[in-house]
């Protein structure tokens, strides 16, 4: 019987792993030799390639090797790859995820090094690299890139429906009637007989284009689902981020919100949880979704859809008088697992350098955590004609906001993702958040 | 083909004589060798994990740390985890599922393979679906049943019916990952009672044609009791595979929506990978599944006499 299959299959990882990275030749020198980066960005692996093969130019003696694995998969492999001993020497690390790692001792703190080395951290534009100081005063991460959040939308169906760009970046929102924001999404709502969802005969239970698509993704941070909307509000997921050990999602006012988000799905204006089991980026592309939410990381591949000519405008103004989005920074981290730790770090070092960036800049993908190199993608994005302000209105005329960070993140994931999708589904109101809420305190309190 | 399988009465020897037992004593070092490559398989990749599993149970060991010894705590947690009860019902709400269809088809089928054809081509056929390796059958059914893109829902919606939430709708969701699984593994079940089939004698049946009866009286008078010790056999080991499902939620569904397939060794999984590294509740959980996986094996094996045959 296989009751201990998990364990046996930790083994054989272990196992597999152990015997495909054994120390290669050069490991008695630890600053030369091969190291493995891992990332889960394909749309960045050719960027980061080239950021390699610049940095062997440099360093002749060490090589880079680059794995890519896709984010469902990356955090499992990772962990498995640590329980055997033998992670990849230097990986891409996320704000919600590092404080476990951290805790469990398997990426090494960066400070002596930063030191030592003297490396220039105030590169960085401001408050990026904060949040990579764990519990314990210590920087686990030097900070590659940021991202933001806003809405993608189909330009197409938006003069059908005769509204502009300009309505969009000036639409207002509240949660009690969603403000001039639900006018729109009900605006561009269209049922199967071609009536408009806020025209008289709208069928909701029969529509052929959705004004607001959603997410299939239920996280605690919201931000590929609610966040845009709750960041408004006069209110924050934790007590103190980072490092809070009280979640607030006890909140009536975020509740109401959030029961006004998933409700969309009944007035007929977004489409019902399991619709569809795939982000954004395919709902706008199939053309039976108006708009929707999705990551700056993720306007290359918006940009490019076949036949669908997309635009980018920022979340809605909200009764604090801002917009908001969340605002996320990804780091590299190294294992502490690492037998090239010197080599990992010369790695590192290049990845937070302006000469790396320079090169992620000029393949316009994401936004570099060093002002100049952003200004250079910024370039980057205008000269294929992309306009990516939105992602950046947050800055200049609202407010952006961490990702709660917290340690057993993941438990508190694992609650918070049902909490959620019980909501969407109808199986409950978001008052039950409130128990969800008081089990993710316990956790934290553990 | 032999109609009689019993074994024939050993042939036991009057008296052991001297040089025989000689023998055999020489012969121990060889056999264990020869038993040996097979041992050292068993002790480290069942004994070992087992007992070492069992040992975590009781720790509160994660992925990183070894951890020490909790007594019950990770069992007592057990008890009054309500996701824990959510998978153990989930589970079984599949196990009756996939192994009630499937072993229905299965018997059709073999009794069809057993009265109407001996072609190896239809055998290989039936065979087919479970050369697929359950990942790749979860992926196929996944894009097949998509609601929107879909094949099945294209098909549906092209009929004037209505699509269909398959993997999306909490009430179908285990409904529909049950039978993907007895799509591949019916065959191979359907050969195995197929097996069994060719155990019983043809006579039976012409004396029961003699005598005038139809397919359907044979197949409840002959084939059924004589199949029985097969079939009791046949569903211990399905059973046991079915409450262990775990590819196929792995890959369609990840145990939503919200927990509705939430499967117990998905369950255990994640605990021990992907949320809390927690190895000791997961080992927990794990004891706590070979504990009513051994209870219904024993259970079945006495109720169906899977080790006795009829046929005297």
């Amino acid at each position: 019987m296989r009751k201990t299959a998990p364990l046996a299959l930790a083994g054989a990882v272990a196992l597999a792993l152990s015997a495909c990275s054994g120390g290669g030749p050069g490991s008695e020198d630890p600053a030369t030799g091969e190291i493995t980066y891992w990332l889960w960005d394909s749309n960045q692996l050719p960027a980061y390639q080239a950021c390699a093969d610049a940095f062997t130019a440099a360093n002749p003696d060490i090589t880079v090797k680059i794995e890519q694995f896709a984010w469902d998969d990356y955090w499992t492999k990772l962990t498995a790859s640590f329980v055997g001993g033998s992670g990849p020497d230097v990986f891409v690390d996320h704000l919600s995820k590092y404080g476990e790692f951290a805790a469990q001792g398997q990426i090494v703190p960066l400070d002596e090094r930063i030191e030592q080395d003297g490396f220039d951290t105030g590169i960085y534009a401001d408050g990026l690299l904060d949040p990579w100081q764990y519990a314990d005063g210590s920087t686990y991460g030097l900070p590659k890139d940021f991202d933001t959040t806003a809405f993608f939308y189909n330009a197409d169906l938006l003069d059908e429906a005769g509204i502009t760009a300009e309505d969009l970046w000036a639409a207002d929102w509240n949660p009690d009637d969603g403000g001039t924001f639900e006018d729109i999404i009900a605006h561009l709502t269209v049922d199967a007989n071609g009536v408009r969802g806020d025209e008289d005969g709208f069928d909701p239970s029969d529509v052929e284009v959705y004004g607001m698509g959603i997410n299939p993704n239920f996280e605690e941070t919201g931000q590929m689902q609610w966040a845009n909307f709750t960041g408004t509000l006069d209110w924050d997921y934790l007590d103190t981020n980072p490092w809070g050990t009280r979640y607030n999602f006890d909140d009536p006012e975020f509740q109401k919100a959030v029961d006004w988000f998933y409700g969309l799905a009944e007035k007929g204006y977004a489409p019902a949880a399991g619709v569809f089991s795939e982000e954004t980026l395919t709902q706008v592309g199939s053309g039976s979704v108006a708009l929707g939410t999705n990551g700056s990381w993720a306007t290359r591949s918006f940009m490019e859809l076949d036949g669908v000519d997309v635009g980018i405008a920022p979340g809605p103004v909200g009764p604090t008088g801002e917009r908001a989005s969340l605002f996320n920074g990804v780091a590299d981290s190294i294992s502490a697992s690492s037998d090239k730790q010197d080599a990992a770090w010369q790695w590192v070092q290049f990845l937070g350098s302006t000469d790396c960036q320079d090169i992620v800049a000029e393949h316009a993908v994401v936004f570099p955590a060093i002002p100049e190199s952003a200004d250079a993608a910024l370039a980057a994005f205008e000269e294929k004609g992309w306009d990516v302000s939105a992602f950046f209105a947050y800055e200049e005329e609202g407010r952006t906001f961490l990702p709660p960070i917290t340690l057993r993140a993941g438990e508190v994931n694992a609650v918070a993702s049902v909490a959620f999708e019980d909501i969407a589904l109808g199986n409950a109101d978001a008052d039950s958040l409130t128990a969800a809420n008081d089990e993710i305190n316990r956790i934290l309190a553990e | 083909m032999s109609a009689v399988t019993e074994a024939a009465p050993r042939p036991r020897p009057l008296r052991e004589d001297v040089a025989s037992r000689r023998r055999r004593v020489q012969d121990l070092p060889v056999a264990l060798l020869f038993i040996l490559p097979a041992t050292i398989g068993f002790v480290v990749f069942l004994l070992w994990p087992t007992l070492r599993g069992v040992w975590l149970s009781f720790t509160d060991a994660t992925a990183f740390q070894p951890g020490g010894f909790v007594g019950l705590e990770n069992y007592q947690r057990m008890v009054a985890d309500p996701v824990f009860w959510n998978a153990f019902r989930v589970t079984i709400w599949y196990v009756v599922l996939n192994i009630g269809v499937q072993t229905a088809l299965a018997v059709l089928i073999a009794v069809l393979m057993h009265r109407l054809t001996r072609s190896m081509v239809v055998r290989g056929i039936v065979l087919t679906p479970y050369l697929v390796s359950n990942v790749v059958a979860a992926m196929l059914f996944l894009m097949l049943l998509d609601y929107q893109l879909g094949f099945v829902n294209e098909v549906a919606e092209a009929l004037g019916g209505d699509r269909v939430m398959f993997f999306g709708d909490q009430s179908l969701v285990i409904p529909t990952i049950a039978l993907v699984n007895v799509w591949r593994h019916v065959g191979y079940t359907a050969l195995l009672v197929f097996a069994g089939l060719q155990t019983i004698p043809e006579n039976l049946y012409e004396a029961g044609r003699v005598d005038g009866a139809s397919e359907l009286r044979m197949f409840r008078s002959i084939t059924l009791p004589l199949l029985r010790p097969y079939l009791g056999l046949v569903l211990i080991v399905t059973m046991i595979g079915s409450f262990q499902v775990f590819d196929t939620v792995s890959v369609a569904t990840q145990g939503g929506p919200a927990n509705a397939s939430n499967v117990i060794q998905y369950y255990i999984y994640e605990v021990a990978f992907s949320r809390g590294y927690d190895f000791g509740y997961a080992s927990a959980m794990s004891v706590a599944l070979m504990v009513v996986l051994a209870t219904i094996s024993i259970l079945q094996f006495r109720l169906t006499r899977a080790n006795q045959n009829d046929m005297a």
